[in-house]
């Protein structure tokens, strides 16, 4: 067991990057991912057309690409973040955000339009309606697609090893080169910390799927 | 009603509700034809027609959740605006009971009543539920505060949503086929409610095939066919003596069956 004390240390730092990646951009693209949502839903049609652009260029652009953007092409424009962590929370919120809209806008639709009619019947004015009545019923509805979206970006973050971020997949690349010997070890070690991460997600969006369930 | 603030004095003056010209379109089918209705204060309007006449389209389009191409549509002396606040706090004078009852789901049955007030009439949410109780009292289902809307009947969710439209202390209610997604055994128990609310002087325009309830609390009644209003006149010579063949036609299928 050699292998795992001697580096403990190495593995936990990476572990916790990987994790902090994920947690930081989680709540990042959620925030962003609502807010497009609710872009996307007004009855002001820039608003929409601007979500929808948005939408469509995230989702459709490779992550790798959106990377390398925002660690080098942004640097053309005299813009750089200030560190190689930052620009992954960057590259992987914007990214996932655009995931997050779609998964809250099928909710939206789910919601019958009756309930929004029902508010803004009582005098409550779009933002109103969208956060007291159809939001909240909205994030219910879609607290396993969510959780879809919240395990690939879990795993997602691997690609910031690329871009000279210290996390688990970067620990793979170092550790495998230093102990070529004993390759399954070191490949069980970081898969262990990825489950780590995902395995109790899976469990946690189960619970909160029951917990919130409203009944119709 | 003896001390009015001097703004109100103006608008207490003309009817409540007043439709000038309406006309409405979903795409080629011209759903509301040149509609001109007036409502009194205190006055209990039925509309009554055969389905696709447009009286639902009629009654949503007074608090504007259909929007109209053509015409005027103001409330106690206000023009109807564009979607926006100036909207939300008209509708919120405007109480709204559905046919689905739209209560809010993920709502308690108290929590839908003091919404309303706390939300658009920024009332403590103290004052709000003493009302909600007071009102969830009346409409007979206090006791059921705590419950979620789905664990109702549907003759106490509707009663609930009569409550919730009650709380914002409207000036007109609209109600939009009340009775008709309710089973018969509970459509007597909403109707007791508006009834007594008729008594008791609420403005009401009320779009209904109860014939009973349109005898008992209706001032008058309005009747649609074809997106236009045929016929409008008391209950007693409605029913007994209709002027319009189509409304001879309606009441023989309806009142003899």
């Amino acid at each position: 067991m050699d292998f795992l004390s001697d580096n403990i240390d190495l593995l936990w730092g990476a572990f916790l990057t990987t994790l902090s990646l994920a947690v930081v951009s989680g709540l990042c693209a959620l925030v962003l991912g609502t807010v497009l949502a609710g872009m996307r839903v007004s009855p002001v049609p820039p608003l929409r057309g601007l979500a929808t652009f948005y939408v469509e260029v995230f989702r459709n652009t490779p992550l790798t690409v959106v990377f390398f953007f925002l660690v080098f092409g942004i640097v053309q424009i005299d813009l750089q973040f200030p560190s190689r962590f930052a620009a992954a929370v960057a590259a992987l919120s914007l990214y996932t955000a655009a995931f997050v809209c779609e998964a809250l806008r099928s909710g939206i639709n789910a919601v019958p339009p009756g309930q929004a009619e029902a508010a803004r019947a009582l005098g409550l004015d779009f933002g109103q309606t969208l956060r007291t009545i159809v939001l909240p019923q909205a994030f219910r509805t879609v607290v396993p697609p969510l959780g879809n979206v919240w395990i690939a970006l879990a795993k997602n973050t691997s690609i910031a090893a690329g871009f000279a971020v210290a996390d688990l997949t970067a620990a793979l690349q170092r550790l495998s080169n230093a102990n070529a010997d004993r390759l399954l070890l070191v490949f069980a070690a970081i898969v262990a910390g990825y489950l780590a991460i995902t395995l109790p997600s899976a469990w946690a969006i189960r619970v909160i799927e029951k917990r919130v369930a409203i009944i119709r | 009603m003896t001390s009015l603030a001097k703004g109100e004095t103006r608008a207490a003056g003309g009817p409540l509700v007043r439709l000038t010209g309406v006309n409405k379109w979903f795409g080629d089918l011209h759903v509301l034809q040149d509609i001109d209705l007036s409502v009194e204060r205190g006055e209990v309007v039925v509309v009554i027609g055969p389905s696709g006449s447009g009286k639902s389209t009629l009654c949503r389009a007074i608090n504007r959740l259909e929007s109209i191409q053509q015409g005027e549509i103001s409330i106690d002396g206000e023009r109807l605006p564009e979607e926006g606040k100036a909207l939300a706090r008209l509708r919120s004078d405007v109480g709204m009971v559905f046919q689905s009852f739209n209560l809010f789901a993920h709502k308690t049955i108290l929590e839908n009543v003091t919404l309303g007030p706390t939300r658009v009439r920024r009332k403590s949410k103290a004052d709000a539920e003493r009302r909600a109780r007071e009102l969830l009292e009346r409409v007979g289902v206090a006791a059921q505060a705590d419950k979620y809307p789905a664990q109702l009947s549907g003759g106490q969710q509707q009663r609930v949503a009569i409550a919730r439209a009650l709380a914002m202390e409207p000036k007109v209610m609209l109600f939009d086929e009340p009775t008709s997604a309710l089973d018969p055994e509970m459509i007597n128990e909403v109707l007791d409610v508006m009834t007594s609310l008729a008594r008791e002087g609420m403005t009401m325009i009320v779009v209904t095939h109860e014939m009973g309830f349109a005898r008992r609390a209706a001032n008058r009644v309005v009747f649609m066919d074809g997106g236009r209003v045929v016929e409008s006149s008391d209950p007693e010579s409605f029913f007994t003596n209709p002027q319009s063949d189509r409304a001879k036609d309606f009441l023989s299928k309806i009142l003899n069956h």
